[in-house]
């Protein structure tokens, strides 16, 4: 079995710093190629997984609840506050006073949480304090650290 | 007409969006090593605790209630700066008046909309960052300051949390009737005394006194007080700092520089005035906030604007820890590639020096022994410059002495450190 990869580009090796330009063709004397108006900057991470900065906050996972929408323990969420919480995303959300991150369902008039992992029962939201506390928009999954 | 947004409780409630359990709870956030309260919440004050007692003043019956922390100033600086870029998104013209407030100018809106603006100002912070905040619209930034404390304490705004006062309407001539002078921005208590001898007890007996009048008997700044109380424009925020609380130093460059040393000599220069003002006023410092931008009306430019809190090792008022604070916070805030027009720092968390104990691995210096250890910085500056940076250092505390036990209160670093963040299940 095969999968598909491409290549994207360079990775910015200066987090948050300003990438400098890479020129898209080779130089050549003559005339300009109308192609160079565009010039390819280097591939920054950060901005592609942040999108909002000011409201953008870094959580780490614990357990195994969520690993059907492969959220490992251990693993980067990236969570965004300024998304809404619409059914169907999964959100970090403080339910009693715990905080969690499943995803929001909605079954006729009634919102659940629900794992992705059988072992773990749906939680209704009917009767709890709860508040959602951002959206989870990325996984970061780390291929080389050790699993337990 | 410019708008003051001011974070209520902002350490606390910084702690409190990382750990919801703090939520109606007494919570106090205590000072560097020296465990003063800077910080309180409502149900805090509530409980009669003043700012700036000492921790081991408190009464066990309170200490046993409440939740005290040690102070966690690299979240307070960056949940600061995000909530400095939400009120971006809705001016250009932001200014950091403090670690948690900043003037947000709304010259050329439609004044009528402003109500509105506010609110969905406060209503983004609280969503984007957790943060509640109050705000106070009004012509001049003395009256902004009074709408704002209108909006966070006046039953009739604060419901909602913002206050738009005009300068002539019923509502501000009300307002500043009930106001005691001394509670207005930039008059300090010994002012607000002659002031009474005067026959002014009010911000409104300042607003009606005559300008010339005051500025013979105080000076040009309380003279600008007056002409701001009627609704016209007369300060700039550099003239003014409140006293006692912070101290800020600032400037803009007279050119944009994108040179690091540039910077380094105005943050230092800066450092040195702040510690000046700091010793005059016989206080002390528990952090550094150092901030940096580009010049936002440049919009051909590349923007950044940052800040960073580099927290004193102990409660000072010494020059050289301050500036050494600032040159750290300036190495983790210069970025290449901007042309950086406004460099500055503020000290936060004042408090008297008198009240201040030694800890237990201080001793006091003698006249003596600072001449001698000023020439020995002056030799190991000059050594670190000729030889490269962190030739020659100072000893650094070690884990598990005195000074590391008194931050064991301190909750994660939730937003600057991979190893500190929040964990959900």
């Amino acid at each position: 079995m095969s999968s598909n990869v491409s290549l994207l580009g360079r990775a910015d090796t200066m987090a948050s710093s300003l990438p400098l330009p890479l020129y898209s063709t080779a130089v050549r004397a003559g005339f300009p190629s109308p192609a160079d108006d565009h010039l390819d900057t280097e591939l920054d991470l950060h901005r592609y997984v942040v999108k909002r900065p000011a409201s953008t906050y870094f959580a780490r996972a614990e357990g195994y609840s969520m690993i059907g929408d492969s959220i490992h323990p251990g693993d980067l969420l990236v969570v965004d506050r300024s998304l809404e919480a619409l059914p169907g995303r999964i959100v970090v959300i403080c339910v009693d006073g715990e905080m969690t991150v499943k995803r929001l369902e909605r079954v006729g008039q009634r919102t659940y949480l629900k794992a992705s992992n059988p072992n773990f029962k749906p939680i209704p939201l009917d009767g709890r304090e709860s508040q959602v506390w951002g959206v989870v928009t990325d996984v970061i999954h780390n291929l080389l650290r050790a699993l337990p | 007409m410019i708008a003051l947004v001011d974070c209520n409780n902002f350490y606390v409630s910084c702690e409190r969006v990382f750990d919801p359990m703090l939520e109606g709870r007494p919570v106090g956030v205590l000072s560097n090593n020296d465990g003063c309260v800077v910080a309180r919440s409502n149900e805090l004050k509530a409980l009669g605790v003043e700012m700036g007692t000492a921790m081991h003043l408190l009464p066990p019956a309170i200490r046993r209630q409440a939740v005290l922390l040690s102070s966690n100033y690299a979240l307070y600086g960056d949940m600061s700066q995000r909530v400095t870029e939400v009120l971006g998104e809705f001016s250009p013209h932001v200014e950091v008046y403090s670690i948690d407030e900043s003037f947000v100018g709304f010259q050329g809106f439609d004044p009528d909309s402003l109500e509105a603006r506010g609110q969905a100002m406060r209503d983004t912070v609280r969503q984007w960052t957790g943060i509640p905040v109050c705000v106070g619209f009004a012509p001049t930034r003395v009256l902004a300051k009074v709408a704002n404390q209108a909006a966070k304490k006046h039953p009739a705004y604060k419901q909602h949390g913002v206050c738009k006062l005009t300068a002539d309407s019923e509502a501000t001539k009300a307002l500043l009737k009930q106001l005691p002078v001394t509670e207005l921005w930039g008059v300090a208590r010994r002012t607000g005394e002659r002031l009474s001898v005067m026959g002014i007890d009010t911000a409104w007996d300042l607003r009606e006194a005559d300008a010339k009048r005051i500025r013979q008997r105080f000076s040009v700044v309380q003279e600008r007080i007056v002409w701001e109380l009627r609704g016209q424009s007369a300060i700039q925020l550099d003239d003014m700092s409140l006293p006692k609380k912070q101290i800020m130093v600032s400037r803009s460059f007279g050119r944009l520089t994108g040179n690091p040393h540039d910077l380094r000599e105005a943050l230092r220069h800066h450092a040195a005035r702040a510690a000046e003002k700091l010793r005059k006023q016989q206080s002390v410092t528990s952090a550094v906030m150092v901030f940096l931008r580009t010049n936002p009306f440049r919009t051909d430019l590349p923007q950044y604007q940052q800040r960073v809190v580099v927290s004193l090792e102990r409660p000072t008022d010494d020059s050289r820890d301050i500036i050494a604070s600032a040159v750290q916070g300036l190495r983790r805030l210069w970025r290449k590639g901007y042309a950086y027009h406004k460099a500055g720092l503020m000290l936060l968390d004042l408090s008297p020096k008198a009240n201040r104990q030694l800890t237990l691995t201080e001793t006091p210096q003698t006249d003596e022994e600072a001449k001698r250890s000023e020439r020995l910085m002056a030799t190991m500056d000059k050594l670190n410059r000729e030889l490269g940076k962190g030739t020659v250092q100072l000893g650094l505390p070690r884990k598990g002495n005195a000074w590391a036990l008194r931050s064991e209160r301190r909750t994660p670093r939730y937003t600057t450190q991979w190893n500190e963040l929040l964990v959900v299940k």
